[in-house]
């Protein structure tokens, strides 16, 4: 089961209470009305789908309601780590630190936990 | 005059019973609840006006003169009356007589709770709920919103081996049933 650290709740839980809610940092334009067509499907419709490190909206929705940002890899789904709503973009952790995250984390596998299930 | 027929209101699981040789089911008594939501700077008008202190630590709950009072959110509670008075919601009342500013929804008769009690009580919940209820985890008075299979509930641990799981009426039947399941589970021997 992956598990998801909520900065609201203040600790890990299950990726089962959890909604994804889209890229994060999308600032709205300061005055939407006068952005040309292009520029209001930029902000609006076009999303950078990035391979690799991406920074993320989740939700807690069935937990405590709260909105956060994430910044995840899409290729491992490895959370990097988690803020809450409203602060500025985060910087990423350095290799060390994802490496030292990857360290503490162990990936379950069906082996090791349901390996000896009768 | 004609004879006017009087309603009586029906628990959503009024007449459930179940469980298993390690888990005892049952349907709650009928309870006061709102719902209500406060800013930081308002909580203590609001729990000195209920009467119960509104916990802001995640996952916690506080009770006093028959209300418990359990953290949802940074700025979520769900609190319930079991004093049984009856007819109204002295918890809107109460709520409002804070002067404070808030948002309370009357839900006493949107959910309505199961308790689980016995020693397969967390076994039998953890059948459909994802979360670590260990005693080290999830302490007495430990409360938490989650997830029980396929229907959101609100669970809090009232003893070492008895919960309340608070849950929407129109999914008590399916959460019932879950939680018999879970029972059963819960009293097989390894
Ligand atoms: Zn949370």
């Amino acid at each position: 089961m992956l598990l998801i650290h909520c900065p609201y709740c203040e600790e890990d839980r299950s990726e089962l209470e959890f909604r994804w809610a889209g890229e994060a940092h999308i600032a709205r334009p300061e005055n939407i009305a006068a952005i040309t067509d292009e520029e209001f499907a930029e902000y609006f419709f076009l999303r950078n789908n990035e391979k690799g490190l991406t920074y993320e909206r989740w939700r807690h929705i069935h937990g405590c309601g709260r909105f956060f940002n994430a910044a995840r890899d899409t290729v491992s789904d490895r959370f990097l780590m988690t803020y809450k709503a409203g602060l500025p973009k985060q910087p990423i952790p350095t290799a060390e630190e994802t490496a030292a995250i990857a360290e503490e984390k162990t990936v379950e596998t069906w082996e090791a936990t349901e390996g000896d299930a009768r | 005059m004609a004879d006017l027929g009087t309603a009586t209101r029906a628990l959503p699981l009024a007449g459930f019973h179940g469980g298993s040789s390690t888990v005892r089911l049952e349907a709650a008594p009928p309870a006061e609840r709102i719902s209500l939501r406060v800013r930081a700077e308002d909580v203590a008008a609001l729990s000195g006006a209920l009467g119960v202190d509104l916990p802001v630590k995640p996952k916690t709950s506080a009770s006093a003169n028959r209300r418990t009072a359990l953290w949802l959110g940074p700025d979520e509670w769900l609190v319930i009356d079991e004093s049984g008075t009856g007819v109204g919601n002295g918890l809107m009342q109460a709520a409002q007589n804070s002067g404070a500013l808030h948002s309370a929804a009357d839900v006493s008769h949107r959910n309505t709770a199961i308790l689980v009690s016995g020693t397969g009580a967390a076994k039998a919940i953890n059948a459909g709920c994802p979360q670590d209820l260990s005693l080290k985890e999830f302490p007495v008075g430990a409360c938490s919103r989650t997830i029980f299979g396929k229907v959101e509930i609100v669970l809090l641990r009232t003893a070492e081996d008895a919960f309340r799981v608070e849950v929407w009426r129109s999914f008590s039947d399916y959460a019932f049933g879950l939680l018999s399941e879970g029972a059963r589970d819960a009293a097989v021997k390894v």
